[in-house]
């Protein structure tokens, strides 16, 4: 079963390369913020398996942070590129 | 017990074809509405579906840590609410900045 998380977090990783080509070669800034957001999404997977393969359920708790922290920085881009400042 | 892998290892194919599908539809549709469409469903489903295998392989394996899919279970709700909020929000603010979407017989991006 280790070696079904280990090939599970190597495909998801070669995912997230795919989606790389987008935030780097991606025309614009929304194609980039989109990018990103979702290399969050997958990184949140990533680190929920990883914490299957090494057996330590602290991994957990990053993944929640992360995927708030992803939900907020995507929230938080779009208004700013929608009006031009946060604070109005 | 061999049931419980077998399920498992179901539900995390069944998850990373999703991540898949979305992948390839960020790289290859032509317009950025057509690219948030495909991506902002799919790459949310691969994520729940690969959480939700290991959740049914925690049930059985660590009976003692009951606390550790209350997290997980959060983990799947939050994504299902936050994923396509972020989603809306985005292709929101791009058709307030006057992005126009792609019609047939366009040049692609």
């Amino acid at each position: 079963m280790i070696s079904v998380f280990l090939i599970t977090g190597i495909l998801i990783s070669i995912a997230i390369g795919l989606s790389l080509y987008r935030v780097i070669k991606g025309p614009g800034v929304f194609n980039r913020t989109a990018a990103v957001n979702i290399i969050g999404t997958k990184t949140i997977a990533l680190l929920v398996v990883m914490g299957y393969y090494f057996e330590r359920p602290y991994f957990f708790d990053i993944a929640l942070l992360y995927a708030m922290i992803n939900f907020v920085g995507t929230l938080v881009f779009a208004k700013y590129l929608e009006r031009g400042n946060l604070w109005s | 017990m061999v049931l419980i892998h077998i399920v498992t290892t179901f539900l995390l194919g069944a998850g990373l074809f999703f991540t898949f599908v979305g992948s390839i539809g960020l790289l290859r549709f032509p317009d950025f509405y057509t690219r948030l469409h495909a991506t902002g469903k799919c790459d949310t489903l691969g994520a729940g579906l690969i959480i939700l295998g290991l959740l049914i392989y925690h049930f059985f394996y660590y009976p003692e840590t009951p606390l550790v899919p209350a997290k997980l279970i959060f983990l799947i709700l939050f994504i299902f609410i936050a994923n396509p909020t972020a989603t809306h929000a985005l292709m929101k603010a791009a058709y307030q900045m006057g992005i126009k979407p792609w019609r047939l017989g366009e040049e692609r991006e």
